[in-house]
């Protein structure tokens, strides 16, 4: 009985250490890769970083401001004025409700008209 | 019981019987050391088994403590990741609708190891090439005479980083940079300041900010607790290009050499637009003055809406107006003495242009007209400790505490003594100085309902609490008065239809360095308060010597200058804030429509 408790015990002892070795090398390449992946997020923010200043910097008002000058003929853009603002007076009063269909005309063509073409 | 190894009676027998006595005495030896084996072997199976109880113990902790980290969801070591030390050292700045007024991009920086150049000569010669601000004799000296480390630029362009790489050189290198960006140009110059590299290293370096409120809030933006919240401004970037955009259109036009614009939210105390002209690009700021007898005003880092403390004339006489009404020494209606000239001591006081608008003036007809001598006898009833008092609980005995590091410096002057005639000049603004920052601030106090608040760059999530330092009533009142300034005063070409301006104009000569005031330069103010039916802003529009030459004859009164441009810049913001013009008043007839449009009644 005493050995082969033994045996079982030193057996059980290989497979945690062959266990423990394999769980070693996974951590060391998750590391890896997260190292990696740091790396890339690094990257891709200081990309975000020189997007959003770009971002800023092409809407800058002294640049949309030339912009809409230069392009005024296409857009019409001209500086907010007062008369602007509309007054509740200016809003269309809805016309009448359309009358409903009575008289339902097919204009749709038949399968048939359409084969005999 | 312990026996003896010769027990008497059993040797004396044995002796008897002729046998050997010490057979008993080895005999009783061995039995002794046969129990003293057995206790022994009984400790160390103990301490065996305790010994392997330790281990295994030992191994379950360890195995199920691998377990446990097995099994649990891994956990990005962010703090400890490459790299992350070199991100967002210091925060953003934003206006208050989250557009960026500062941020930080990366950039590389350029150095040398002279040691081991290959050929310091060429790189010499093709960095002069590369970046001509470079001497590249003075360069090639430095890569020669021993040193090993020779900084060369401190911000790189990609463009100038390829070119710099094309070389090839093993001992040019380059070390990664945060480096601050204005993308907004030299929008807000004023406010935002600037900043530099202050500790350089070869991997990175602290910005540090060198003026404005890059430097008054340096611990705040550099704080890594807090470097991933932007610093949000009571800014509005549209608002602030726009006024930029008016003001310097008519600091043009009106040939001054300087201007200064801040528009205020009476409600929060919040600045939503501050310009000074001429302005700067922060991206590159300019080297302040280093001439002596210049004068700093010059420069165009000089705040002038903050930093600089002028006579603000005519503006200040709402002041003594406002005090006497809150005191019940004076109604609006109530006529006070207005003869000019005024004899006071050895001093004369007198009306714009010499004129006379006495003898008896009402309070409000006072404001309206600008009368310096009905005024001055407003201030002296009101006296010199009361006029102090009232003019120091409005802030003008302080600094602004607005959140630019040039406020604190920008002490106003004030008389050290307070004779009466000090009280009559400075109820009409002349005698002590104050920046345009103060004026906006005692100007929103009477458009909110009299209640004083601490003006601030940072934004406010709604109303904020005050001192008050005058009635509600009494504001009421003297925000009509400023309305009747514009309706039939001073301040006629700033009347913008629908937004019911109210508001005073100042000119002011400026004081010669030498003594006494020159004939020919003015600083022209005007602090306008709009809507006048439900007082919301304030703006305070001041030009540097300006000259309207539109007219016949030189023209140097705000309102031909201050007043118009403050106007167009009403006109043009007051929509984008979503103020609705009151235009049905002005149809009904409120308003005359009638008559030639006049210039300004008259001004001082």
């Amino acid at each position: 009985m005493r050995p082969l408790f033994g045996i079982l015990a030193f057996l059980g002892l290989i497979a945690l250490g062959f266990w423990a070795y394999r769980e070693n090398y996974t951590t060391q390449a998750a590391l890896k890769e997260a190292q990696g992946l740091q790396r890339e997020i690094l990257v891709l923010r200081e990309a975000l970083a020189v997007q959003r200043v770009e971002w800023a910097y092409l809407n800058r008002p002294d640049r949309l401001r030339a912009l809409a000058a230069a392009n005024f003929d296409r857009l019409q853009l001209l500086p907010m004025e007062p008369h602007q603002f509309g007054t509740p007076g200016e809003v269309a009063y809805p016309g009448p409700a359309l009358p409903t269909i009575s008289q339902p005309v097919e204009i749709q063509g038949t399968e048939t008209a359409a084969e005999g073409l | 019981m312990r026996t003896p190894l010769r027990p008497l009676a059993r040797i004396l027998q044995a002796r008897a019987e002729g046998l050997n006595p010490d057979v008993i005495e080895t005999e009783n030896l061995r039995s002794r050391h046969e129990a003293w084996r057995e206790r022994n072997r009984v400790r160390a199976e103990r301490r065996l088994m305790f010994l392997s109880l330790g281990f295994v113990i030992a191994f379950l902790a360890i195995g199920g403590r691998m377990g446990l980290t097995a099994a649990t969801e891994p956990v990005e070591p962010r703090a400890s990741a490459p790299g992350n030390e070199i991100i967002a050292l210091r925060s953003e700045i934003t206006d208050r609708n989250g557009r960026i007024l500062a941020t930080n991009m990366t950039t590389y920086a350029l150095y040398a190891h002279p040691k081991v150049m290959v050929d310091p000569k060429g790189v010499a010669t093709k960095l002069g090439a590369i970046f001509p601000d470079l001497d590249a004799a003075a360069l090639e000296r430095r890569f020669t005479d021993g040193r090993s480390f020779v900084w060369i630029r401190k911000v790189l362009s990609p463009e100038q980083m390829q070119a710099v790489y094309e070389i090839g050189d093993p001992g040019l290198l380059f070390g990664p940079r945060e480096m601050r960006i204005y993308p907004n140009g030299s929008l807000a110059a004023h406010v935002l300041g600037g900043a530099s590299f202050g500790a350089e290293g070869v991997n990175s370096a602290e910005i540090i900010g060198v003026a404005g409120i890059e430097k008054a809030l340096d611990g705040r933006l550099r704080d890594p607790a807090q470097a991933d919240t932007p610093l949000t401004l009571s800014l509005d970037l549209s608002l602030q290009a726009t006024v930029e955009e008016v003001l310097g259109a008519g600091m043009t036009m009106l040939n001054a050499k300087g201007a200064a614009a801040i528009l205020m939210d009476v409600r929060t105390g919040e600045i939503l637009a501050l310009a000074s002209l001429p302005t700067f690009d922060p991206n590159d700021r300019p080297a302040p003055i280093v001439d002596k007898t210049a004068d700093p005003g010059d420069s165009p880092l000089f705040n002038r809406a903050v930093q600089g403390v002028y006579e603000l004339g005519s503006t200040f006489k709402i002041f003594a107006v406002a005090q006497a009404l809150d005191l019940g020494l004076v109604r609006p209606d109530t006529l006070v003495n207005a003869d000019a000239p005024m004899t006071w001591g050895k001093y004369k006081i007198k009306e714009f242009e010499n004129k006379n608008y006495g003898p008896l003036l009402s309070v409000t007809e006072v404001i309206a007209q600008s009368s310096n001598v009905g005024t001055a006898h407003i201030a002296l009833m009101i006296g010199a400790l009361r006029q102090q008092a009232f003019l120091k609980s409005l802030g003008f005995f302080e600094p602004t505490q607005v959140e630019l590091v040039e406020a604190p410096g920008a002490r106003p002057l004030i008389p050290k003594r307070w004779p009466e005639i000090v009280t009559i000049t400075t109820s009409y603004g002349h005698g002590m100085s104050a920046s345009p920052m103060h004026l906006a601030a005692a100007y929103a106090a009477i458009a909110n309902g009299g209640v004083m608040l601490k003006p601030t760059l940072l934004k406010r999530d709604g109303a904020t609490s005050g001192i008050r330092v005058m009635s509600e009533a009494t504001a009421a009142e003297a925000v009509l008065m400023l309305r009747r300034v514009v309706t039939d005063g001073t301040a006629s070409l700033g009347d913008v239809p629908g937004y019911e301006v109210a508001g005073k104009t100042g000119t002011a000569d400026k004081p010669n360095p030498s003594g006494g005031y020159y004939a020919d330069k003015v600083i022209n103010t005007f602090a306008s308060i709009f809507p006048a039916s439900n007082p919301q802003y304030v703006l305070v529009v001041m030009l540097d010597e300006p000259l309207d030459t539109a007219g016949s004859e030189p023209r140097r009164t705000a309102g031909w200058t201050a007043v118009p441009v403050a106007g167009e810049i009403i006109r043009r913001i007051a929509p984008m804030m979503g103020l609705r013009p009151r235009l049905e008043a002005a149809i009904e007839g409120a308003i005359p429509v009638s008559g030639p449009v006049l210039g300004p009644v008259s001004d001082n």
